[in-house]
């Protein structure tokens, strides 16, 4: 029987509770937010007593179905003060899910001040003494926690930014090589560490398999459903052999490439940190590896082990994101650079857009020289990672630098920095940012595919003819897949192939032996969409607060020389649904 | 007519990266695809100076033809 365990840092206990009715079909995203929305006063402080960090893993987590290992983490966002979800890879949703946890509930803050490991059994939670581990960076915490169980252990852990509440730390989850996975935005590794959690372990010891309902029809619709992963051209090849670093060149062809702090929309060197070159660079070096998977049960395969000439291990998981952030934004030209910078927010525990996203504009408040990928190493660190004065200024974020240095072109929407793809020249994608309720986010509704790649169909990116319809159902449709579990990814052959869906919906229905139609599945989607916003609008945000930034309408953007032209309204429109 | 072809992903695979090469006038894009040897369905996505283009646009002298594969991050 699946239950939830209620974790309460003030008095130190842990409640096992039955899972209410309502809850039994939800996952992830789904429950992370209902439980957020129900339980969060939404104009409660972030950091407070009143917040909540919820965790859960997907409905399709600990299944046999692919790419379905993830693991949702929500509360109210320091960061944008909005609700938020994250997901993340690694090992722990598979181990919650195979212990019957449905969800991990953890509210209160300790009264004696003091730092705590939760260790999560079976049975509960208990409280361990985590003095020692305080002051430590994540990869440090993990192989403590290896040295004291072994390496099955699920661990997730805040480096030392998030012990210090700074907005844009995450929260690292060991992936099954012992590197670290995040979850990456919104600052919920604050969220922990205003909870006093330095880390969480999981010991799944006599933890059982899901149980499936219908296990013959979860077979079958398993079965198509990989299929679809393997055939559609995108997550069949593109992305095992090139990973998501493959839109680097993409974007730059297009111009939609924001270089040098969004002030240009392709990058003269674009092609030295392409995807193209990453996957070379990896090839030709001893021990690299072009595919990998954030858990096990990933067959798309889209991250990487990255080494040096000997080499040695530098990272895993360099997405597209972050290269861009600081191969293109930062102009920090060579790779090997880029990845230790990379290496080094996963240690120190922030997330590795917002800590891209800020490093640029802290070169253009002259903190550090253009391109200087050796500062920016020392700052990620020594200033950032050791939370010095001017590491808390950056540490909390692209909106708090661009204030602490008076700057106006800031990429933040609701204060978390904009991501890789320009809004002036891919329109869809700044409909998403201005209007999700997570703050900028590419991910709430990839517009990209359709704008750019051709993936179910095309809209024009230059063009404001149907961006917003195409972003409104897009964040619907994500809202809906991020309950399942699973990576964004399947959303390629989800758009392409028609029988994906609705095997992805069929495993579902499977999983709880119950009726799902692809119209139910979406449905719940627009539901809990809803449930944000009203969450959101509760915690004080309006319509003014889903625009970009000013700049971006008066600063056009070359090659196009495009700039954000939506009115308000065309805007709003979004949330008519 | 000089068209300047820049290639990418597994397109570069016994290709090249970029290359300009002469073409009859008024060739299309697909006719292009043909002369290097790729089959209409594996392209995924073609821009003329950055802009996306279907596979019958004609092309003319002195354009930058990209051309990917089916390809796909986030
Ligand atoms: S495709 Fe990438 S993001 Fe998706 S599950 Fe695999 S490694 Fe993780």
């Amino acid at each position: 029987m699946d239950k939830i365990f209620r974790v309460n840092m003030s008095d130190l206990t842990c409640k096992v509770e039955k899972v209410p009715a309502e809850f039994v079909t939800l996952g992830g995203r789904a429950l992370t937010s209902t439980i957020v929305a129900a339980e969060v006063p939404p104009m409660c402080h972030p950091l407070g007593p009143n917040n909540k960090l919820v965790f859960a893993p997907g409905q399709l987590s600990g299944t046999a179905a692919a790419q379905s290992g993830r693991m949702s983490a929500g509360a109210k966002s320091p960061l944008t003060g909005t609700i938020k979800e994250s997901n993340a890879g690694g090992t722990t949703a598979q181990q919650f899910a195979k212990m019957g946890i449905k969800a991990m509930i953890i509210e209160g803050q300790p009264k004696d001040n003091k730092w705590y490991r939760l260790h999560v059994t079976m049975d509960g939670v208990t409280f361990e003494d985590a003095s020692e581990l305080v002051g430590k960076q994540n990869f440090a915490v993990i192989d403590a926690m290896n040295a004291k169980y072994d390496t099955k252990i699920g661990v997730m852990t805040i480096g030392v930014p998030g012990e210090n509440r700074l907005a844009a730390a995450n929260i690292s989850v060991k992936d099954p090589d012992q590197k670290i996975r995040s979850h990456g935005r919104g600052g919920l590794g604050a969220v922990m560490g205003s909870k006093m959690i330095k880390c969480i372990t999981v010991d799944a010891t006599g933890a059982g398999k899901v149980e499936i309902a219908d296990p013959e029809k979860f077979r079958a619709a398993a079965k198509v459903f990989a299929k679809g992963m393997l055939d559609h051209p995108v997550t069949g090849e593109g992305l095992p052999i090139y990973g998501t670093n493959v839109l680097i060149n993409i974007l730059n062809e297009a111009g939609g490439l924001p270089t040098k702090n969004f002030k240009y929309g392709q990058c003269e060197h674009h092609d030295k940190v392409s995807g193209e070159t990453m996957h070379d660079t990896i090839a030709g070096r001893p021990n690299g590896h072009t595919k990998h998977g954030c858990h096990a049960g990933c067959i798309i395969q889209c991250s990487q082990v990255y080494v040096d000439e000997k080499g040695e291990y530098i990272t895993s998981g360099f997405e597209y994101e972050t290269v861009w952030g600081l191969g293109i934004n930062c102009l920090i030209e060579d790779l090997d650079d880029c990845a230790r910078i990379d290496n080094a927010m996963d240690n120190i525990g922030i997330d590795s857009i917002e800590g891209a996203v800020l490093l640029a504009v802290a070169m253009e408040a002259g903190v550090l020289p253009w391109g200087d990928g050796k500062e920016g190493l020392r700052i990620m660190n020594e200033e950032i990672g050791k939370c010095t004065p001017i590491g808390r200024i950056l540490g909390n974020g692209t909106g708090s630098v661009g204030q602490a240095f008076g700057l106006t072109r800031v990429p933040v929407v609701k204060n978390q920095g904009i991501p890789a793809y320009d809004p002036r020249s891919v329109k869809g994608i700044g409909i998403t940012y201005a209007t999700s309720t997570q703050g900028a986010d590419h991910t709430a509704g990839y517009t990209i595919a359709t704008n750019i790649l051709k993936v179910g169909g095309f809209v024009d990116p230059l063009s404001k003819d149907g961006q917003v319809e195409l972003s409104r159902n897009l964040q619907i449709a994500t809202t809906a897949v991020d309950s399942t579990g699973m990576c964004i990814f399947v959303a390629f052959p989800c758009l392409d192939i028609p029988e994906v869906m609705p095997a992805m919906v069929d495993m579902i229905a499977a999983r709880y032996g119950v009726d799902m139609s692809v119209d139910d599945f979406v449905g719940m989607g627009a539901k809990i969409l809803k449930m944000e916003k009203e969450f959101n609008t509760a915690a004080g945000f309006t319509a003014e607060d889903d625009r970009l930034p000013e700049f971006f309408e008066y600063e056009p953007i070359p090659p196009h020389n495009a700039v954000w032209d939506f009115t308000p309204a065309e805007i709003d429109e979004v949330w008519n649904f | 007519m000089k068209i300047t072809v820049k290639l990418f992903a597994g397109f570069r695979d016994n290709r090249f990266k970029m290359a300009e090469q002469d073409f009859p006038e008024a060739a299309t894009v697909g006719d292009i695809l043909t002369a290097l040897n790729i089959d209409g369905p594996e392209l995924g996505v073609a821009l003329i100076d950055g802009r996306h283009v279907l596979p019958e646009q004609v092309l003319v002298d002195g354009q930058i033809l990209s051309l990917f594969p089916k390809v796909g991050g986030g």
